[in-house]
């Protein structure tokens, strides 16, 4: 005799979400992380799963205009929303700003924590277009890098700012 | 110049385990033991099998019919022990893996684990190196006897006669704590059996998979030539994802059972209680010292906690004699070390693996000797240090350090923190009742380990030397591409690689395609290839310069013999190659095209193609009959300076300032070496003052989650101003020295600064990790006295 699953299949619920402008409709439990969903649903793997406690950030997306851990929303909880990942923030050919100043400032190394650290660097520049150091590393303080020391992060996010206010950068 | 790797990792195009499915993919997840040691009494499945979305199960008692156990390196009777993947009769640490279970989703084989009815009976166990040792202490494996994994003594110079002579012999006992580097990916294992092509395909993060496919291959009793490892983009590893092999055969076992390609990520809470943490190590330490600061020796015994299962060990209990004196010069050295199993979880390599904890012991006990002697710690360091004139400089257990200059990079990280200036400003702030530290390290940062060292510990061993494979093939259209065996996890391989062949043959290093990742079915590859010990620089260029010099060759006959010019003559330039002699030129393209579909042009007697492996290996030797040999090719240094400023009201302290001077030879991109410098720098700081693995009395970790794991955040991390020097190593390619790892040189840099910090209530620190709680506790025992 089989054990009927804790979740029956009858269960999936259908969610309707904005991802990166493109309207998605996908299934999933009622249990299922934001975090989940994008990647194994929508395919959208450049968001990372990093910890189970919200406490690294790579999975940071923004969704409806503030950044949220996607492994503490649950995807029904995106129905309806309007979310921006990684996958997102280039036009084409053409990288962010965000990502520029990252690449020209070795602001990355194994690339893991990158995507949410990307989000929370544009959520602040968003708020905050000239932040000092301090104001950048409390913007980016729920997402952990282990590869950086943080030093070229701040370094990157500084010469997004100023790439983001039209200010001429050499790297 | 930028990195190549960065495109993909910026747009969420990085190729990470997780980010792969194959069709029909199946999920695992692990049942752990909730006991430090305890006996399996039964572990019933049944439940769990009969779930709705189950594939199958897997227990210890079927795993040790179809597997061996795994090699080990140790030698008799520690090499008794039987580590499989999931624990057989008995588990012996809190988080051993006991049974797994496969579903169609990652959510059902975690609610199948809770379906599992696993009984045990628990045992006594035992979580402290020394007390393992004592008569009548639990025996974690019967099969081995005892706690014992090894024990050795290296006896240099003559210790007894420099106790004797000294004017003051320093003893200290000191601890070195528990942490690991903790990447931000964990590990992660996806298997799958091609019954047709009878492959086992394994796509995993581990650091070094080809060196674990001896490991998977005796394990599951599988041919080595039919196990394709496969990496992508690591997540980060720092020497914690060498010792997954576990997890592989596992995985594999569960792909082999199923059917399916089965996929296992590991959680967080897995990863910190039952990964890999790094070394413990006790020890007690006796310093010969003349009035002026002169260091005679040090005779030191050291109790190493290896945790559970020896992985990667007892390589850790020889690897700290890389760097025996540290950067000093005294001859004379005694280590009794032993190695001990206790019901922790196993240990493995962690950025600086175990010569961290022997630097942080040397530089705590310099510091150590200043304050007893009432010199200043940078005077009792000058005195001591081996002198650039002095290199190559041959250590007491025979290891050469490859040039050098110590003072100057003490004197440099002095300048760039401006210690004269705090020392003025302490003083002064002591008197308005503000307690300033500074303290400062030097320490090796040793690269290119030589595998003749794990014959201390066993001489069968069947390892020596290391060595390194690269591929560079132009092709009929004159594309270059380059294939390693080096297997990156965020270090830029395929930066610096494209750097060093494109300056070989004259183009831009966009024009040069590195292969990511790593395949054993495509890269070339030895056992020694992989991730560690620093070494893909000074390797990978070697084998790179290796191959590039045979394709050259062959080049230059083609083009030679098309110019009907001397080969001796040609030279590689901007896509052509050039005749000196004439200035007539042809373009690689035209060579490559010669070489692979023109074939009837080419040199008569020449065989067609235009591709070139070479292994490229370095001078090594064996151990003497006094365990003496190199250890490593290239020592790294680097000069660390911190300033604090403690509360004595908290036992916190803050980072004002800190300072890095790091020499790795020659550099081939100083931006990412800056990178590797910042990365361990923030490492050795995460350990000096949060990170910190802890078991309570039942032998649960108590930092099992990023919750109670203080991993530093950009708050925690403060700005590191960093300098750098290039003395040319006299031995690697090009003068490339590796780097990367750090030596922990926070560790000791903080661990000084704080006592210095504490001087006026003459605190000792004799502990790696500065909780604020025991730094506190220990400033209220000396008020109580005072």
């Amino acid at each position: 005799m089989k054990l009927a699953k804790l979740t029956p299949k009858d269960d999936l619920v259908r969610v309707r979400c904005k991802v990166n402008g493109d309207a998605h409709t996908g299934t999933a439990e009622p249990r299922t992380l934001l975090v989940y969903f994008l990647r194994d649903v929508l395919n959208l793997t450049g968001t990372h799963v990093g910890c189970d406690t919200g406490h690294c950030g790579a999975c940071t997306v923004i969704m409806d205009g503030k950044t949220v851990k996607s492994c503490m929303v649950l995807a029904v909880q995106a129905e309806g929303a309007n979310i921006l990942t990684v996958e997102g923030l280039a036009k084409g050919e053409n990288l962010h700003p965000i990502q520029e100043a990252f690449w020209e400032n070795h602001g990355l190394q194994c690339g893991y924590c990158t995507p949410g650290m990307l989000m929370s660097s544009l959520f602040l520049l968003q708020r905050n277009p000239n932040p000092t150091d301090e104001e950048i590393r409390r913007g980016i303080d729920g997402n952990l890098c282990r590869c950086t020391g943080y030093v070229n992060i701040v370094k990157s996010v500084k010469a997004a700012a100023k790439k983001m206010r039209g200010v001429e950068v050499t790297a | 110049m930028k990195r190549k790797e960065d495109r993909r990792l910026l747009t969420g195009l990085g190729k990470f385990v997780d980010d792969i499915k194959l069709p029909g993919m199946a999920y695992a997840a692990i049942l752990r033991s909730p006991y430090a040691h305890a006996r399996i009494l039964g572990i019933d499945v049944s439940k769990a099998e009969r779930l709705e979305g189950v594939v199958c199960t897997l227990v210890g008692e079927e795993v040790a019919k179809l597997t061996d156990p795994f090699l080990q390196i140790s030698s008799p009777p520690a090499n008794k022990l039987k580590d499989y993947c999931l624990a057989v009769g008995k588990v012996h640490f809190a988080g051993e893996p006991v049974a797994a279970v496969v579903a169609e989703t990652r959510s059902t084989a975690e609610d199948a684990l809770e379906l599992i009815d696993a009984e045990y009976e628990a045992v006594d166990h035992v979580l402290d190196a020394k007390e393992a040792l004592k008569p009548g202490a639990p025996v974690i494996h019967e099969e081995v006897g005892s706690n014992v994994v090894f024990r050795g003594k290296w006896d240099y110079g003559d210790i007894n006669a420099a106790m004797k002579q000294a004017d003051k012999v320093v003893k200290k006992t000191l601890h070195f704590h528990r942490f690991s580097s903790t990447p931000i990916e964990n590990n992660a294992v996806l298997a799958q059996y091609d019954k047709a092509t009878g492959f086992l395909n394994v796509y995993s993060n581990n650091q070094m998979p080809m060196f674990c496919i001896p490991w998977v291959s005796f394990a599951l009793k599988f041919p080595s030539n039919r196990i394709r490892m496969v990496t992508g983009d690591v997540g980060g590893g720092f020497g914690t994802k060498i010792i997954s092999y576990p997890y592989i055969v596992l995985i594999s076992l569960l792909a082999m059972k199923s059917g399916r390609p089965v996929k296992w990520i590991e959680t967080r809470t897995e990863h910190l209680s039952a990964a890999n943490h790094g070394n413990e190590r006790a020890f007690e330490v006796e310093i010969p010292v003349k009035n002026d600061g002169t260091i005679l020796g040090l005779k030191v015994k050291a109790w190493d906690d290896c945790g559970a299962y020896t992985r990667y060990e007892p390589a850790g209990a020889t690897i700290w004699a890389q760097v025996t004196p540290g950067c000093y010069r005294f001859k004379n050295f005694q280590m009794e070390f032993l190695q001990v199993m206790t019901s922790k979880c196993p240990v493995g390599p962690n950025r600086g693996y175990s010569r961290m904890q022997h630097l942080w012991m040397i530089e705590r006990s310099v510091d150590i000797v200043a304050r007893e002697l009432g010199l200043d710690p940078t005077e009792v360091r000058l005195k001591n240090f081996i002198r650039p004139e002095e290199m190559p400089y041959v250590t007491p257990s025979g290891g050469v350090y490859d040039g050098g200059n110590y003072p100057e990079s003490l004197s440099r990280v002095l300048k760039l923190i401006d210690y004269w200036r705090w020392r003025k400003e302490q003083v002064e702030e002591r008197k308005k009742g503000r307690l300033i530290g500074i303290g400062i390290s030097t320490i090796l940062d040793s690269g290119t380990n030589n595998f003749g060292q794990v014959k201390i510990t066993n001489p069968e061993n069947p390892f020596s030397g290391n060595s390194e494979g690269a591929r560079i093939s132009i092709d009929g259209l004159g594309g270059i591409q380059v294939a390693l065996g080096t297997s990156p996890q965020g270090q830029g391989h395929e930066t610096f690689a494209s750097q060093v062949v494109a300056d070989e043959f004259g183009v831009s290093p966009d024009q040069v395609t590195v292969l990511m990742g790593f395949d054993s079915a495509v890269n070339p590859y030895s056992h020694q290839s992989g991730a560690y010990a620093s070494r893909c620089a000074v390797m990978g260029t070697g084998a790179l310069l290796g191959a590039a010099k045979k394709v050259k060759e062959k080049a230059a006959k083609i083009a030679a013999h098309v110019l009907k010019a001397d080969p001796e003559s040609i030279e590689f330039k901007e896509g052509h190659a050039v005749d000196r002699d004439s200035g007539r030129k042809i373009p690689l393209w035209q060579i490559g095209n010669i070489a692979w579909v023109n074939n009837v042009l080419l040199p008569e007697g020449m065989e067609p193609g235009l591709v070139a492996i070479h292994f490229w290996r370095p001078d090594f030797g064996l151990p003497d009959e006094k365990w003496r040999l190199n250890q490593t090719l290239t020592y790294s240094y680097q000069s660390h300076a911190a300033v604090i400023e403690m509360d004595p009201e908290t036992g916190k302290f803050k980072i004002l300032k800190y300072a890095i001077v790091d020499d790795c030879g020659k550099q081939i991109n100083p931006m990412i070496v800056e990178g590797q410098v910042h990365g361990a720098a923030a490492h050795g700081i995460g350990a000096a003052m949060y990170e910190n693995f802890e078991y309570d009395e039942d032998g649960q970790l108590k930092s099992s989650t990023l919750v109670d794991y203080l991993v530093p955040t950009a708050l925690e991390v403060p700005d590191l101003v960093t300098e750098s020097m290039e003395t040319p190593s006299l031995f690697a390619p090009k003068g490339i020295k590796g780097v990367g790892e750090g030596g922990g040189t926070p560790i000791s840099a903080i661990a000084n600064a704080v006592e210095d910090a504490l001087t006026p209530y003459g605190v000792e620190i004799s502990d790696s990790h500065q909780n604020p709680q025991r730094i506190y506790e220990l400033i209220v025992k000396k008020r109580k006295k005072m």
